[in-house]
């Protein structure tokens, strides 16, 4: 299991440093710093083995996370560990910066010791932990109460406490898309995905039975099977085809992979309710077409046109396309129908933005790029153009078609509670080579 | 707050001043006072002096001051163990404090500070935290076991916390289950044999109920302890396949990948034509490409694993060639990984896709991948048939670029596309002769090289190019060197005429002017068969090449095998065994996939069964048997050491090139015209005039000398092995090698009865008031017994006999009670016979075999120590498949192999081998090489440590040469002292 686990700035200056085993000594942390932080060239490899002690690393921001081990222990673990402590610790500090680091490291080290015990991870949930690492101290609480904690934190429904109150029961649901596509300078799809989140903010009271639904095609052709066939004919139509989906740890997994629905306690406030991919059928908000010509040795001409591929009702924000440029550009001319363009040379990219575009419309941009004349014999390696936006729709084509709220012990009811769902589209990896 | 304050403390005396502040009385400072400390001891400062100061502020309401104090205690109390004491009483006080987060903090506490005294006061506290009412506290208590028996293994076990522990996992409290379960799981690794984690179905049902239940975390315990269980049969498989897979669904990677090695592991148990297989192997795609959208460091970690899963089962993702496609931006490690898979999953189906990619990824930034990718062209050219010409063309267009690497990478891979299809794209040579001067790498200068000797009919100025390179013979790399020689040795057997001076300028700096003995073989090697037999050499050099097989890189199947069981951990990362990286006795066990129930399918070697049962055609290994038998059989066939230079006329060159060229040159020219002299036994590959004077191994494979480099990877990695291997390609005949190997078989004569050692005195009367024991050790059906003579020389009855053993190496331990029914009187002697097993504690001992034995009576208790021979630990079922001692041979480093000489022992080898087998030491295979006899054997301690050996018989010669392979190395010693003692007894 993990036998240590430290925290340095990018220096390599030790922010914190736990060790939970043994056969971890103080070496290590050096060992760490030397041959990793300090190496010259860049990381190879997230896990390095230096002298039969093996290190997992991650970096946020400018800050590395290093979890230390001399056993076989299970890498993927380790990992998830190393990003749900990020998670902990940017819920009770904000953003992981040496400065947070530095400031909390009192609140850093009592964690560690709740949630990784002699190197096994332990509950590890924000909304526990929060009930009984709180940095006051634990004052006089009722004997009530602190049976209350250790049953939350050790039980089934560890990410939720009980008597929970609100006035007004509301529930968010967001459907978080990111779209990614790569295609061929001549339009072909050569793969296309859209990973999509449902994430959700609830502020239920008591302890709520919750149940998802959405048009997924497995569950609509089921039912299609059961009632008319016309009706099955054209829910088909509207259904998606999910390829995987994982879920929050308080979603009951027998019950989705024997029933495929998606019934849980919810936990209170925000968290990730499901991830899902898709790769059928994806509506691409955005096609770039790209021209791009070597006039001689000296000059490129590029014009690039993207059409918006969508109902002419609905409006994407904060378009960027962003063209690469070769790295012995001397000067760039461009010229652009709308938004704003700029080449920027430290980035090696001229830089296109539009604020708004409504749906089936279509823009472009032509670009002049004079080049210094080079011995370099390496051609250039014309990276692919990228693009960044945001569509109020999802290109899945997921819809919500119900949440129903049961809380039995309280005397609210699925009326009662108010519900808002909101469709989000963006670019996750969006490009088009040329 | 701002704690950032507490790191700026640099200056001087400052360890004064906090000795003050610790004292002080106001609470605010002494907490601000211990801050400091913890923060200089983060940054590596030594604030050990603090330790009685600091000591003092544990006793404190204060929850946080006690949480910082603890975590004091836990770095230093190691360095002041009397100091540590002090704090003893607080932490028993704490176990009873009536708030459970109190309690459980300090038994958690407790179990970090390995100081033996305060694990002594650990165990009252712990054992009634372990029944405490509150969850919480008997999940912290039930790792706090497994830390425990990190420091005082017998400790845990003589208090009887391993019972208790094991009662935890039917607790109520699924954490509960799932800390004890990890526990458990921990202690039992550093317990091979022990009946531990008694795996049985209500066990497993237990499980798979706190599954559905428990944390992420727990659920990853729980699912790696299941992939440790092996069901009974299909039926309990499926159940369990069944219960698993909704966890394939999770949102934690690491559950996900658990949840799929346990799939991964029982599905080798269902019949093939079940429809529930089919549908597993459809759920296991979805889950593992959802992993690739994870975080980069979790995409690299599931791309290793994925490398393993889909070399088991490429039907799982043969489908999903795109989603390994590179993303521009992806970091280095994992661009490499997905191209590694591309090339596992290229097909016919997908050929063009993957092609139109990989040219892509050719003119990327970053060199390591840009070669990657280029080889990886070259693969696919040799995997796919149907691509072969587009590839070439491909590879072509890549070094019209002229980008270094990418030209000489490209080179490299031609040379194997030669190799594959043979006489297709020669035509391609004379592109590839531009590029010679700006090669720079051995490796690509060695393919060119190679290329230009082999087709050098076709090449007009093939002695140019040659001879441009023989300029600087000394300066190339060893494979150059190699490479040249042999293809100028081609070069002159096809152009005779013109070449004469260039093949005795080459022959003449490697035989005479080179310190490389492998070179300086070579260059014998050829010169002796140019000048007795040019018709031979011809035969022998340019003979034609075995084809090179299709897969590469592919990992062994038992190595294979073994990392599937370990899919998600760290063995998976490095495709090592664990044993490879991991010190001491955790992570030697070598897990196996269990055997598959499927129809037709021999249950009795799995091993091979499994191996072969992955696909319908299970691809070809190039590390291939044959191979490693060469490897193998290499280790003995070195030359002696004492034979000096090859006989070589003293007038040196001149004499043997105007030899070479005198006789051998006539018939090479007319070898069409007249036959031979002496008739060429071309079909058995040993030459009986070379055997006769080559310093060398006597049986060389014309296949190897001819076309050594010959382009296939295998060939490659041979070629590029240090020196100290290289002979290894001119061993003997692989098949030859097998047959010979393999004729033993099980033809070993009746075995003999069990050795055992003469009695000897261990305790004398004179140490014991009385009681002298003597006694040895017998194995006897299968049981180890302690066979002892006791004999009461004292003046009075003796009663009441009772043995303890302490801890050793092996877990010996008495099976029953020490059966001395009648008291014994004056003067009398009585035998006995103790039974033993093996699953008592262990502890290393030195030496290993050392057993310390304490005796009662009714008089006093004695102490004696006495030496077992290790023999007795050899169980019956020692014997190991051939293929599996192969491999094991192979994989066991060199530098776990010890040599032992066995003096003045006069047996021929068929009876050593009769005699060692009734001690469980099996012989596996006999082999006789120039009157020297080889015996390979195995023996499996109970433990479950293998034993390799070789052992060399040369008849008249006493002296016997022992050869021990074993992933422990320690037991080698006294493994040789057992042969000494059975072999001459």
């Amino acid at each position: 299991m993990i036998g240590g686990l430290f925290i340095y700035n990018h220096k390599g200056e030790v922010l914190i440093s736990r060790v939970y085993r043994d056969d971890i000594g103080r070496n290590a942390v050096d060992a760490f710093r030397v041959n990793v932080i300090h190496a010259r060239q860049q990381v190879r490899s997230p896990v390095t083995n230096i002298a039969r002690t093996s290190f997992f690393h991650v970096k946020r921001s400018n800050i590395w996370l290093a979890a230390v081990t001399k056993q076989n222990v299970n890498a993927t673990m380790v990992f998830e560990f190393l990003y749900k402590m990020c998670d902990v610790m940017s819920a009770y500090f904000g953003k992981i910066s040496e400065e947070n680091v530095k400031n909390n490291f009192v609140l850093i080290y009592e964690l560690l010791d709740e949630i990784l015990d002699f190197g096994y991870p332990q509950n590890s949930e924000t909304g526990a932990l929060k009930t009984f690492i709180t940095q006051q101290g634990i004052k006089s609480q009722t004997k009530e109460e602190q049976s209350q904690i250790t049953s939350q934190v050790t039980g089934q429904i560890g990410w939720r406490r009980e008597g929970i109150k609100y006035r007004r029961n509301e529930l968010f649901l967001d459907v978080l898309e990111s779209v990614n596509l790569l295609m061929s300078p001549q339009g072909q799809v050569l793969s296309a995905h859209v990973s999509g989140r449902v994430v959700m903010k609830s502020y239920l009271s008591g302890m709520p039975e919750c149940k998802f639904g959405m048009n997924d095609k497995i569950v609509i052709d089921k039912q299609g099977k059961g009632g008319s066939s016309e009706d099955g004919g054209k829910s088909g139509k509207q259904s998606i085809a999910i390829d995987d989906c994982t879920f929050h740890q308080c979603v009951r997994l027998s019950k989705f992979d024997s029933e495929r629905s998606i019934s849980f306690i919810p936990p209170d406030g925000d968290y990730e309710l499901m991830r899902y991919r898709t790769t059928k059928d994806i509506i691409l908000p955005f096609r770039v077409i790209p021209l791009v010509r070597e006039v001689g040795r000296t000059k490129l001409e590029v014009k690039v046109v993207i059409k918006s591929n969508f109902k002419s009702s609905l409006l994407a924000q904060k378009i960027e396309v962003r063209i690469p440029t070769p790295l012995n550009t001397s000067g760039v001319q461009l010229i652009c129908m709308k938004g704003k363009a700029k080449y920027k040379a430290s980035e090696n990219a001229i830089v296109w933005k539009i604020k708004r575009m409504a749906g089936m419309k279509e823009s472009q941009i032509s670009a002049e790029i004079e080049l210094l004349p080079t011995n370099d014999k390496k051609k250039w390696a014309r990276p692919p153009i990228s693009m960044n936006f945001e569509v109020p729709f999802a290109p899945s084509g997921l819809k919500v078609r119900y949440l129903k709220v049961f809380e039995p012990k309280l005397n609210y009811s699925d009326h009662d509670v108010i519900k808002w769902v909101r469709y989000i589209g963006r670019s996750g990896i969006y490009e088009t080579r040329c | 707050m701002t704690d950032s304050k507490y790191f700026t403390t640099t200056k001087k005396g400052e360890i004064f001043e906090l000795k003050a502040e610790l004292n002080s009385d106001k609470k605010e400072k002494k907490k601000e006072a211990v801050k400091k400390v913890i923060a200089s001891m983060t940054v590596g400062k030594d604030v050990s002096a603090l330790f009685p100061d600091v000591v003092n502020c544990m006793q404190t309401d204060n929850l946080e001051l006690k949480k910082l104090v603890y975590l004091y205690l836990m770095n230093y109390a190691k360095s002041q163990p009397d100091m540590a004491i002090m704090a003893v009483n607080t932490f028993v006080k704490d176990c009873e404090d009536p708030n459970p987060l109190i309690r459980a903090l300090a038994v958690r506490t407790m179990g970090c500070i390995r100081v033996d005294k305060i694990t002594e006061y650990l165990c009252e506290p712990l054992r009634k935290c372990l029944k405490d009412e509150d969850p919480y506290v008997r999940k912290t208590a039930a790792v706090c076991v497994a830390k425990l028996h990190d420091i005082n293994a017998q400790l845990v076990e003589d208090q009887g916390f391993l019972d208790t522990l094991k009662d935890l996992i039917s607790d109520s409290n699924p954490m509960v289950v799932a800390n004890a379960v990890a526990a458990l799981s921990e202690i039992a690794e550093s317990h091979p044999n022990s009946n531990l984690l008694d795996l049985n179905p209500q066990t497993i049902n237990k499980l798979l109920t706190a599954l559905n239940e428990c944390t992420e975390w727990g659920q990853i315990f729980i699912l790696d302890c299941l992939a440790n269980y092996t069901p009974r049969d299909d039926r309990e498989s499926q159940s369990i396949c069944e219960r698993v897979t909704p966890r394939l669904s999770h949102a934690n990677s690491a559950v996900v990948l658990s949840a799929v090695k346990v799939l991964m592991k029982f599905m080798e148990m269902l019949p093939k034509d079940l429809d529930y297989y089919g549908t597993l192997l459809k759920k296991l795609a979805p889950p593992l490409v959802t992993l690739l959208s994870a975080e980069p460091e979790l995409q690299y970690v599931a791309l290793r694993n994925i490398n393993l899963i889909v070399q088991r089962r490429p039907e799982i993702l043969k489908h999903e060639m795109k989603v390994f496609f590179v993303k521009y931006n992806d970091p280095i490690y994992v661009k490499l990984e997905k191209l590694d898979i591309m090339i596992r999953l290229a097909s016919q189906a997908n050929i063009a896709q993957v092609l139109a990619e990989l040219k892509e990824y050719a003119t990327e930034v970053d060199v390591d991948f840009v070669r990657k990718a280029v080889r990886a062209i070259g693969r696919c050219a040799i995997k796919v048939e149907q691509s072969a010409e587009r590839c070439v063309s491909t590879l072509l267009d890549l070094i019209q670029t002229k980008v270094n690497y990418v030209v000489q990478e490209a080179i490299v891979v031609i040379k194997d596309i030669f190799r594959k299809y043979p006489n297709k794209y020669e035509s391609v040579i004379a592109t590839l002769c531009e590029n010679l001067d700006s090669l720079d790498e051995p490796e690509a200068r060695a393919a060119m090289i190679w290329i230009v000797g082999e087709y050098a009919e076709r090449i007009d100025n093939a002695d140019e190019l040659l001879e441009s390179f023989l300029e600087g013979f000394h300066d190339e790399s060893t494979q150059v060197q190699l490479q040249l020689l042999t293809a100028i040795v081609k070069l002159f057997l096809k152009k005779p005429t013109e070449t004469q001076e260039l093949v005795q300028q080459v022959l003449s700096l490697a035989t005479q002017d080179s310190d490389n003995p492998d070179l300086r073989d070579r260059g014998y090697i050829y010169w002796r068969l140019l000048s007795t037999d040019p018709v031979a050499a011809k035969e022998v050099v340019l003979a034609e090449k075995p084809l090179i097989s299709e897969e590469t890189d592919l990992i062994e199947p038992t190595l294979l095998e073994e990392l599937i069981c370990h899919i998600g951990t760290l063995a998976s990362v490095y495709h090592k065994p664990p044993s490879a990286f991991v010190e001491g006795s955790r992570g030697v066990q070598h897990k196996r996939l269990p055997g598959s129930a499927g129809s037709g399918e021999s249950v009795d070697s799995p091993d091979t069964v499994s191996a072969a049962g992955v696909s319908e055609a299970p691809p070809a290994v190039i590390p291939s048997q044959g191979d490693l038998l060469g490897d193998l059989l290499n280790l003995d066939l070195t030359p002696p050491t004492t034979s000096g230079p090859p006989p070589v006329p003293s007038s040196g060159m001149q004499m043997g090139a105007m030899d070479l060229l005198g006789g051998g040159l006539d018939s090479l020219m007319g070898d069409e015209s007249e036959p031979p002299p002496i008739p060429l036994r071309t079909d058995t590959p040993q030459s009986p005039q070379l055997s006769h004077q080559s310093p060398s191994p006597p049986d060389y494979s014309p296949t190897e000398l001819g076309g050594d480099l010959g382009g296939s990877p295998a060939m490659g990695a041979a070629f590029g092995a240090p020196p100290a291997v290289m002979p290894a390609s001119f061993s003997a005949p692989v098949s030859g090698g097998l047959d010979d190997l393999f004729d033993l078989g099980g033809g070993v004569g009746m075995p003999m009865g069990a050795y055992s050692p003469p009695k000897t005195i261990w305790l004398p009367a004179m140490k014991a008031k009385g009681l002298e024991i003597s006694g040895t050790f017998a194995r006897r059906a299968g049981v180890i017994q302690m066979e002892m003579t006791l004999t009461n020389k004292a003046m009075s009855v003796m009663t009441d006999f009772a043995i303890q053993f302490n801890r050793n190496s092996f877990g010996l331990a008495p099976a029953g009670p020490l059966q001395v029914l009648t008291p014994l009187s004056p003067n009398q002697t009585i035998e006995v016979a103790l039974p033993l097993s093996t699953v008592g504690p262990v502890m290393k001992m030195e030496p290993l075999s050392n057993l310390q034995v304490a005796v009662k009576n009714n008089i006093d208790v004695f102490y004696f120590s006495c030496q077992y021979p290790i023999s007795m630990l050899f169980v019956e079922d020692g014997k190991m498949e051939r293929q599996v001692f192969l491999a094991t041979w192979k994989d066991i480093p060199n530098d776990n192999e010890a040599q032992f000489q066995i003096k003045d022992c006069h047996l021929n080898s068929d009876a050593a081998s009769n005699k060692l087998q009734g001690s469980n030491v099996f012989t596996i295979a006999k082999r006789t090489v120039e009157g020297q006899d080889m015996l390979y054997q195995s023996m499996k301690l109970t433990n479950g440590i293998w034993v390799l050996a070789e052992l060399r018989v040369q008849a008249g010669n006493p002296n016997y040469t022992i050869s021990l392979k074993c992933r422990a190395p320690e037991v080698s010693q006294c493994v040789f002292q057992s042969y000494e003692a059975i072999l001459k007894n």
